[in-house]
């Protein structure tokens, strides 16, 4: 992990007899949970700092890299606290699988093991435990991965909401992978493996509150087979693979690329965006870019293999809309541009902090 | 998607591009009203396409922005207490206050939500009768019908744990200020489609009237914009000055009569203060005499409220289309949409945030030596 000293002063300093507005400087945010800029400020300024000597150098990728005796294993740890916990599409039990399994399969690894930690509240249903732990075992066996070990909490009732899934996996790097965000080269092109955008906009619809009704469903899906399918055309070609989770294919695409020191440049009308989660995005005042994915994938190959990888993974149902967006222009400037329908061009900006749905 | 899409073609974009550029003969300065409008013009980059001497300023209509700071405020002072569910849209959450914000409130603890719809607070009411619902009612003539709804709901039911904080503005008097400004440089504006899908157009024809100052309802999308633009352009190449309507599959000129009467039947025109411009005589809603027991201002009695701007924002200068963000010493630096001094900083209808999230003038972030491979 890379530690960077903070690049904008603390606004406390600055002006010392007025009332400035001390925002959220002393205390969690949820924002800061939202995989945008906010969550990345956490990691560089409280949580690798404090870890000192033991923080491993290195960029910030879904997964670490040990080698053993030999062999490249791939680690990934993630938590799970959706709600609601049962969306079309599946649920927090099915998602605590394919996140983990996603974060291997970006790093180029299939999976070997998984653990499972489950943190419930007093009180909470057996019968609907039962279910999500079923919907654990089945998208398991259809991952082809087995659940090795696990550990169960229960805390008071209020001191957690429901439940709180943690998965932590173990896998083997194929060996002709070598995917990093560090390796993002001028002219590589950027692919997409299919539509952005319906898990967060399912999630959302289905969240109490929101109220309008829609036909989609969540993505959740594992992709170790689409990228099994993709290193074994393009090996090493591949340069980059990430699953656009939280933050969506925009923060994704600028980690990536402050970690390789590359400009990429998306063409807006390449990127498929469903009708519904277009139309939500309009209503709620969002960015289709920033919202959260669960079962597509980005990928930064070399030109030469481009169409090779778009073919092999349309063979596949999880990568059966897979196209090229972009491509990576320079090393002008870290950033991500877009193209626009006017023939301008704007920066696609990481999402700061929580979304937040404009007023009208 | 439909009704959507057609506004987007890059096809038709050049040809209005084309025209307007074909149409030009002298410099001119149009504001949009609008922070949508700002929006989609900056994030299309629509301005950087323009004819040299054709500007657009951006204007006051963005309610985030301009809901002054004392109701900010004493909408943190309501939300802190115990007893209170604070219901607001959500991009008011992150607005910086004197001392808070309403996202930092509730990580301290304070009940607040985000609602999509005031009729959500009021179900919020019905549903935990034990508990005191406010909801933020901020924004233009657009979100005042749906506001009034609320209200006379609430009323209806005998809710007696609903209340709204009234902070509504009106957009025709803030054109007039703006007009009235000695600095003011605007020969034409582009006026707020969905303000008139409410509003109508008459009220844009006295000002044509005294000020001789073209006005053109216009749409959100790229090609509505342009459209706008080319039809500014016109008038002011012929030295015509009428209200025109760009708008035309959303607005009519009475506008929308049944969403005014709910607007008139709940709310009193009033003086009202615009965070960074000042007051302004007759420009805000209040609760009308008959329904002023559902004013949370009152109910809760938030008073002994210093207010404080941060030294460095010119955010005034910048609703009032005297001055761009990039003239602002602390945008970019100090002032970003992580930690916005001020309100056009936050939501992303403000011009600031507008600016920042299009990368203008913002510095390049360097790139360490030239190797690409590794």
């Amino acid at each position: 992990m890379t530690v960077q000293s903070p690049i904008e002063p603390a606004v406390g300093l600055t002006g010392a007899s007025c009332a400035v507005p001390l925002v959220e400087s002393e205390r969690v945010l949820l924002g800061h949970g939202s995989g945008g800029q906010l969550s990345a400020e956490l990691l560089r300024e409280v949580i690798v700092p404090a870890l000192g000597a033991a923080a491993r150098a290195g960029a910030m990728e879904d997964g670490a890299l040990i080698h053993v005796e030999g062999h490249d294993l791939v680690m990934s740890t993630d938590s799970f606290v959706i709600n609601p916990r049962f969306f079309p599409g599946g649920d927090i039990g099915s998602l605590a699988v394919h996140g983990t399994v996603n974060d291997l399969a970006m790093m180029g690894a299939l999976p070997i093991a998984l653990t499972l930690a489950l943190v419930i509240e007093e009180g909470f249903p057996i019968g609907e435990l039962r279910a999500i732990c079923e919907s654990v075992g089945r998208a398991a066996v259809a991952a082809g991965v087995p659940v090795v070990t696990g550990d169960t909490k229960v805390v008071g009732r209020g001191d957690a909401d429901g439940l709180f899934i943690n998965t932590t996996g173990l896998g083997r790097r194929l060996p002709a992978a070598s995917p990093s965000a560090t390796r993002a080269c001028v002219g590589d092109v950027v692919v997409l493996s299919g539509p952005i955008g319906l898990h967060g906009t399912t999630v959302m619809s289905t969240r109490a509150g929101l109220g309008f009704e829609s036909d989609i469903a969540s993505d959740s899906q594992p992709l170790h087979r689409l990228v099994e399918a993709m290193i074994d055309v393009a090996g090493p070609a591949i340069h980059v693979m990430r699953d656009p989770t939280r933050g969506g294919l925009a923060s994704a695409l600028n980690e990536i690329a402050q970690a390789s020191g590359v400009q990429i440049c998306l063409e807006e009308s390449a990127i498929p965006v469903p009708p519904t989660v277009a139309a939500a995005c309009e209503i709620l005042g969002l960015d289709p870019l920033h919202v959260a994915n669960e079962g597509c994938l980005v990928a930064i190959v070399t030109p030469a293999v481009v169409d090779a990888v778009v073919a092999v993974m349309r063979t596949l149902p999880e990568g059966s809309s897979a196209c090229a967006i972009g491509s990576v222009i320079d090393t002008t400037a870290a950033r991500v541009v877009m193209s626009t329908v006017v023939g301008s061009r704007r920066i696609v900006d990481m999402l700061i902090g929580e979304q937040l749905p404009r007023i009208c | 998607m439909k009704y959507v899409e057609e506004y987007r073609d890059p096809i038709l974009a050049k040809q209005l591009l084309g025209e307007i550029n074909a149409a030009v003969t002298k410099p001119w300065s149009l504001m949009e009203v609008c922070g949508g409008q700002t929006h989609t013009i900056v994030r299309q980059g629509i301005d950087d396409l323009l004819p040299a001497g054709l500007r657009m300023v951006h204007g006051p209509g963005c309610p985030v922005c301009v809901t002054p700071l004392e109701l900010i405020d004493k909408a943190c002072a309501i939300a802190a207490r115990p007893d209170v569910i604070f219901t607001s849209y959500g991009d008011m959450l992150r607005v910086p206050g004197s001392q808070t914000d309403l996202l930092a409130l509730k990580a301290r603890g304070s009940d607040v939500r985000t609602v999509y719809s005031p009729m959500d607070a009021v179900r919020i009411a019905i549903d935990t009768p034990d508990r005191q619902v406010v909801f933020f009612a901020v924004g233009f003539e657009t979100t005042a019908p749906a506001n009034a709804m609320a209200v006379m709901q609430a009323k209806e039911l005998g809710l007696r744990n609903f209340s709204v904080l009234v902070s509504h503005v009106l957009v025709p008097p803030a054109m007039t200020a703006i007009l009235d400004d000695p600095e003011c440089g605007i020969d034409a504006f582009l006026a707020a489609g969905h303000v008139c899908a409410v509003m109508g157009w008459r009220e844009y024809e006295p000002i044509v009237e005294r000020y001789r100052v073209p006005i053109i309802v216009t749409g959100f999308e790229p090609l509505d914009l342009l459209e706008g633009i080319l039809m500014a352009v016109r008038q002011l190449e012929a030295g015509r000055a009428a209200v025109e309507n760009q708008y035309i599959r959303a607005v009519q000129r009475l506008g929308n009569t049944h969403a005014q009467s709910a607007i008139r039947r709940v709310f009193a025109i009033t003086d009202r203060t615009w965070r960074g411009v000042g007051s302004i005589p007759d420009s805000g809603l209040m609760l009308a005499p008959e329904y002023a027991e559902y004013d949370a201002a009152t109910r809760f009695e938030v008073s002994g409220i210093v207010t404080a701007e941060h030294p460095a924002c010119i955010a005034g200068d910048i609703l009032r289309g005297v001055k761009v963000p990039t003239d602002c010493t602390a945008y970019g630096t100090l002032c970003t949409p992580r930690v916005p001094l001020g309100a056009p900083m936050v939501s992303s209808e403000g011009t600031c945030a507008a600016f920042y999230n299009a990368g203008r003038g913002r510095p390049v972030l360097s790139v360490a030596g030239p190797g690409t491979s590794r």
